[in-house]
């Protein structure tokens, strides 16, 4: 497709690094270019509201007018990362990151007693092969597995660094590593950036953390690509948490990229609130017999909101279980789609898969669509889908009601019920306090006239 | 606290245009028990429904009023908030939604906010659930979630008496329940009948005498057709363990009249109502 006028092979060049990366950039940008435009006619895109966007009206974080931008935010200036790190409680690490650029680390002492790395592509021994290593395992495995769209390419042509997050073989992280994306930081008001959140994290042999990343932005025009590349080793255990709480002028493509080693266990939770249009890939590959995956989100969308996700449950090697479950709510005139695939490699002998999305649609003019779809190579494997879209249940407002319970306080409980299946779930802790209480203030404007 | 008293007059209601109820006349104040005994189909519980507002219920003509404020055209919430309160025969499952929580929300509108906070709420909860039977872990469970019939029950009664309405109807709060359940849930009401500020009024429906037995009626009255064809003190409730209700139904019409007085159950409709 052609390039949006300020995505430049000279912009790229401009972000400056070392050759390698530059050379990465040029390599991602000429495969944007050949790249056909994203049209909602494609299944990847039904629903989206990929026609409405206009990358013309962009300019990379980084480079041009923006590369003047000169964040210096604390983490706890923004109210939404203070909340979470107050709920959050105890950690064992913290990484700062602006408009796509680390800025601080601290990682707890036994942490580093591990060998565990915190830090960036650019500024860490370690950091590039990381960083190859991981976005390689799970780019080019298999023919369709994690397959980059254009916003894949594009994050690639525009990087400027990444987080990265390495535990060695058998070391355990005891609390949860944090990582802050403060987005759009500085002239976001006359200045529409596009900015590509890169983080890497690898898990080596029976290791096992916690990991919690939050993205934030003013409500400016904002494009954000976040994307994370998680390769999980044998017998290691992640919690991956990602929370999006965006500001009402940004757009979102994310990519959740995530690759699965024999035995290992990992559980992935995504909440997305924020942003004009938000659309995460969540993809998981079992690639070991044995490994499985916890695949869980929950959204919320009021005012002309839209949340898209689409899933991947991969299943390459026998006896490898994955269960998903996506639950979301939307309000006004917000919508949301589900679409969701399992796919089971022939040899997935014995494997399980789950999946289940539901749906409350809160007002007349909200709506919600779900898309189930399997792709069974394999006889011996058990897969179930459900998905459910429907309305808040008037016998249980009604039950509420008839205690004393004022409506709309009813359907704030109800809708937070709706989730507690969810929230039981979630490893990590302060997750579930941060996010009831951010959906509660939301449907304080939702509910408020019922 | 002042007393209060619940007016039902000529209520004509039903579901989806059928109508159920045809011209119901009841009066109930503080600390009064009124048994509304029927057979199925009679009523019972679409009076119940019509009165806390249940959604698909449709009132046709009447008038409810509790304390001179008219109910009928209120929400559910607002006739609970005027004092009203409805033991669910089946309690509807609300899940993800602690007992605790809704009950804190529910005195915080209102206005008790002292009891509303965690701590006081939850030892009042303790202590009532004791009273109750209601093992602890109970109360920890999302509202009616995974409760067996016994426990639903007594859960609804332990609302009631955290919430200290002005006016209860009990729908069929006897079945599900075995001996020593039925006993704790109907002490536990006969004393809110007696200590609660203004006392508690009570509508008590249901088909079998074994609940009246436990929780003493000072009127009963018996509901057939959407109309109350009897009403009468303690002893009608005997004498309908005794002859059944093949009396009141709707294909004994030939009895009429005549037939009821021939069986000697009391006044018959419309029965002028005194406190019992």
């Amino acid at each position: 497709m052609q390039l949006p006028v300020s995505f430049s092979a000279q912009a790229a060049r401009s972000l400056g690094g070392p050759e390698w990366l530059v050379e990465r950039r040029l390599a991602a940008l000429e495969q944007f270019a050949a790249s056909p435009p994203p049209v909602v006619d494609e299944d990847f895109w039904r629903y989206s509201r990929i026609s409405e966007l206009d990358l013309d009206r962009y300019v990379p974080s980084g480079t041009g007018d923006a590369a003047g931008l000169r964040p210096a935010l604390e983490a706890d200036a923004w109210p939404q990362s203070a909340g979470l790190l107050a709920h959050v409680g105890e950690r064992s690490g913290l990484a700062v990151v602006v408009d796509g650029v680390p800025v601080s680390f601290e990682l707890s002492a036994p942490s580093t007693a591990t060998g565990t790395v915190l830090g960036s592509v650019l500024h860490d021994s370690r950091g590039s092969d990381v960083l190859d290593q991981v976005t390689r395992l799970n780019s080019a495995t298999g023919k369709e597995e994690h397959e980059p769209d254009v916003f894949d390419h594009l994050a690639d042509a525009f990087l400027r660094d990444a987080v990265v997050l390495s535990v060695p073989a058998r070391a355990r992280i005891d609390h949860p590593i944090v990582i802050v994306h403060l987005l759009g930081s500085r002239g976001a008001a006359e200045l529409a950036q596009a900015v590509f959140a890169r983080t890497v994290i690898e898990l080596g042999e029976a290791a096992e953390a916690t990991v919690i990343e939050l993205f934030v932005s003013g409500d400016g025009s904002l494009l954000v690509v976040p994307i994370v590349d998680i390769a999980v080793g044998d017998a290691a255990i992640l919690s991956y948490n990602a929370i999006q709480q965006l500001g009402a002028g940004a757009w979102q493509f994310g990519h959740q990229r995530i690759r699965a080693g024999r035995d290992s266990a990992i559980r992935t939770f995504t909440a997305s609130l924020g942003g004009e249009y938000a659309r995460f890939r969540t993809e998981s590959v079992l690639a070991g017999q044995g490994g499985s995956a916890e695949l869980l989100a929950a959204y919320f969308g009021d005012g002309t909101q839209m949340h898209d996700f689409r899933t991947l449950q991969e299943h390459g090697a026998p006896r490898t279980t994955s269960d998903l479950v996506f639950k979301g709510a939307v309000a006004g005139t917000a919508r949301s789609v589900y679409s969701g695939l399992i796919r089971m490699r022939r040899g997935a002998k014995g494997a399980d898969a789950f999946q289940t999305n539901r749906n409350l649609v809160l007002s007349d003019g909200a709506h919600a669509d779900s898309v189930p779809n399997l792709d069974i190579e394999e006889n011996d494997v058990r897969c179930s889908h459900a998905s459910a879209v429907g309305q808040i249940d008037r016998e249980q407002r009604f039950y509420l009601e008839s205690r004393g319970v004022p409506p709309a306080v009813a359907e704030r409980l109800i809708l937070l019920g709706f989730f507690e299946d969810l929230w039981v779930r979630i490893a990590a802790p302060g997750i579930r306090a941060h996010l009831a209480a951010a959906i509660a203030t939301r449907l304080d404007g939702v509910t408020g006239g019922c | 606290m002042n007393p209060s008293v619940l007016r039902v007059s000529d209520l004509h209601a039903g579901v989806d245009s059928r109508q159920i109820l045809r011209g119901i006349d009841l009066e109930v104040r503080s600390g009064e028990i009124h048994a509304v005994m029927g057979p199925n189909g009679s009523g019972k519980s679409t009076l119940a429904h019509v009165l806390m507002g249940r959604p698909g219920y449709d009132v046709m003509s009447g008038s409810v009023t509790l304390d001179g404020v008219e109910l009928l055209g209120l929400s559910p919430f607002e006739r609970a908030q005027a004092g009203l309160f409805l033991t669910f025969q089946y309690p509807i499952e609300v899940p993800g939604v602690p007992l605790e929580a809704a009950l804190s929300e529910a005195l915080v509108a209102a206005g008790r906010f002292t009891e509303a906070e965690t701590e006081q709420l939850g030892a009042r909860l303790s202590e009532e659930a004791g009273e109750l039977g209601i093992l602890p872990e109970i109360l920890a469970r999302p509202m009616n979630v995974d409760l067996s019939g016994g426990e639903a029950k007594r859960n609804e009664t332990l609302q009631l008496a955290i919430l200290r309405p002005r006016i209860a109807i009990l729908d069929e709060l006897d079945s599900g329940l075995d001996v020593d359940a039925l006993g704790q849930v109907a002490r536990r009401i006969e004393r809110a009948t007696r200590e609660s500020d203004p006392p508690l009024g009570v509508i008590a429906i249901t088909h079998y005498r074994r609940l009246l037995a436990e929780l003493p009626a000072h009127r009963v009255h018996v509901l057939s057709e959407g109309r109350i064809v009897a009403s009468g003190g303690p002893e009608l409730a005997e004498e309908l363990e005794r002859t059944g209700y093949v009396a009141y139904r709707e294909d004994a019409g030939a009895l009429g009249e005549a037939g009821l007085g021939a069986l000697g159950l009391g006044e018959t409709f419309p029965g002028g109502l005194t406190r019992g």
